[in-house]
């Protein structure tokens, strides 16, 4: 079977603020058809840079953009039309009613009036009952969702959130990600940038990592966590030691600051895990166990480390 | 085209327009009106011809022109800063709409908002001084020609701005001025001719000379020039324009 065309392509993206200063230096990117997309990266990598581009915004400085097939130069009308974009800060007109500045957003986009649409963005966001009050009015979280609600006005094939839950409470969170998840159930693509690494965890199909303008990783998000998917084991001791016994080198465990457990890293996916033998010469060791535990290595861990690295 | 897109934007712009109505629109009929009364009844008691017509009558044309000028720039440069400022451009930026359509829509309101004031300024003119109009197409073809041109330079002004004081800056300091030398109190002939030659420098005095003519026939410069003058104007604005959208000066970077 052929593999769907990505629907959105970045090619040798390069963007450069006056002279010298890389934003994004030749990011290549494919975005699949209908997938979540969650973007990792501190602040200052890029990502809205990369989102501004693809959504028109700012303006590339090398390399190529396609949109559904569709440069984001040479046919900006056909990209930009299948493009909804959230950015990250809350840019309302205030006076306007959610009514108005949504329907404004559908005519934006070259789209004919309907109402009825409208009218189902605005109840899966629970602002139905807000819809004739000005924007001034409403609470931060109200006005993350009527921007979501501009991006949803003219039926958009890809939704760019760009740190879509800042701001918003748990409540209103797991709202908004109901609502992505029904997005992408009717067939959207979503693109999400976000702090929030747990939620990455949680939403995405796949992740990307970006750092100092340069992606340097994307992968499935099962195969990342598996990849670089560590475990931890975690000895707690009867009594307290001060150092590892010489025995025990071999494992290169780590003492734990107050001395009653001893920490031991190890690989799922090994023949042998060596938890068996570690058991064993702590036995031997003299050393008494009062308890384990296991921790699997989250996003956060892979993520810190892959940033942190040189 | 996405004329839906003009549409919105204009309608959007519009609807800006009658929720603030008090100082869009009563504003600078009030302060109009100031004119009549100091200008056309004070002072104009003491002048009692110019080139044969009512020093009050004489004046109408350069107080329409006063209020279309600097209100299409204020309008159209409010228009386009004020999205900037509060950071919805981000919408306009990423719609499948051409920089024509987002002209036209901006700068097709503000004009047509500045086209509106000046004739209700041209009406309360007439509770004050018998009006005349000669050629109403001309004077319609000046007007709107006037506000265009004038709203696309604020255009300009709204996107070179970064900041609420350069904003105010080309109105106060070289607009008000050049309109108020323009001629819109005073025939130039009035001048002694050194003064008058370099009246003859200032632009806005072209656009106020054709307008007059259309009321009253009398001109300062002849209406092919006022005329060429307006469109050479038209046309630097658009070419500035082009070049704004063409770079994404001030607008995507």
């Amino acid at each position: 079977m052929l593999a769907m065309p990505p629907i959105i392509s970045v090619s040798n993206l390069s963007k450069i603020y006056g002279s010298d200063f890389k934003a994004l230096n030749n990011i290549n990117l494919d975005i699949k058809r209908g997938e979540i997309f969650a973007l990792l990266g501190p602040n200052g990598a890029g990502k809205t840079t990369l989102i501004s581009i693809i959504c028109g915004i700012a303006n590339l400085s090398e390399g190529s953009v396609t949109v559904g097939g569709h440069d984001i130069n040479r046919d900006y009308r056909a990209a930009r039309s299948l493009i909804g974009l959230v950015p990250q800060e809350l840019h309302t007109d205030s006076f306007e009613t959610v009514w108005a500045t949504v329907s404004f957003s559908r005519g934006l986009f070259g789209k004919p009036k309907n109402p009825a649409h409208i009218e189902k963005v605005l109840k899966d966001l629970s602002l139905w009952d807000k819809k004739d009050s000005k924007i001034i009015t409403l609470s931060g979280g109200m006005k993350r969702r009527v921007m979501i609600a501009k991006a949803l006005s003219h039926e958009p094939q890809i939704l760019f959130l760009d740190e879509p839950t800042a701001g918003v409470d748990v409540e209103l969170r797991k709202g908004m990600w109901d609502v992505v998840r029904a997005l992408q159930a009717s067939g959207v693509t979503i693109i999400l940038t976000t702090h929030y690494i747990q939620e990455a965890e949680e939403m995405a199909d796949r992740i990307g990592v970006i750092n100092k303008g340069e992606i340097i990783l994307v992968e499935d998000k099962a195969g990342l966590m598996q990849k670089l998917g560590k475990k931890e084991l975690k000895v707690h001791l009867q009594g307290r030691i001060d150092a590892i016994p010489a025995s025990l080198a071999a494992y290169n465990l780590e003492l734990s600051d107050d001395g009653h457990a001893v920490i031991y890293d190890y690989d799922t996916k090994g023949d042998r895990t060596g938890i068996t033998s570690l058991l064993n010469d702590l036995r031997n060791a003299g050393i008494r166990i009062s308890d384990l535990d296991t921790r699997q290595s989250s996003l956060e861990d892979i993520f810190v480390s892959l940033v942190r690295a040189p | 085209m996405n004329y839906r897109a003009i549409r919105a934007i204009y309608l959007f712009e519009m609807a800006r327009t009658w929720r603030t109505l008090l100082q869009s629109i009563v504003s600078p009929v009030v302060s109009t009106s100031l004119y009549f009364v100091v200008f056309g009844a004070a002072i104009g008691s003491r002048i009692t011809e110019v080139e044969g017509v009512s020093y009050g009558t004489f004046i109408v044309p350069g107080l329409v022109m006063l209020s279309v000028l600097t209100q299409s720039i204020a309008n159209a440069s409010f228009g386009i800063y004020f999205p900037k400022f509060v950071g919805t451009i981000y919408e306009i930026l990423s719609a499948p709409v051409s920089y024509i359509e987002i002209v036209i829509g901006y700068v097709g309101a503000a004009a047509t908002k500045s086209i509106i004031l000046g004739l209700i300024i041209m009406a309360t003119a007439a509770l004050f001084v018998p009006l005349h109009i000669q050629h109403p197409w001309w004077m319609l073809t000046f007007l709107v020609l006037t506000a265009v041109t004038f709203s696309l330079f604020g255009f300009i002004i709204g996107i070179w701005a970064d900041g609420f004081e350069k904003l105010q800056m080309i109105p106060m300091l070289i607009v008000t001025p050049l309109t108020f030398l323009g001629g819109s109190f005073y025939s130039v002939n009035m001048l002694p001719s050194g003064w008058r030659t370099i009246t003859l420098l200032n632009p806005v005095v072209y656009l106020i000379s054709g307008f007059r003519w259309s009321f009253y026939e009398i001109a300062d410069v002849s209406v092919a020039l006022s005329l060429g003058m307006t469109l050479g104007f038209l046309a630097i604005c658009m070419a500035l324009v082009w070049w704004i959208f063409r770079t994404g000066y001030r607008l995507k970077n």
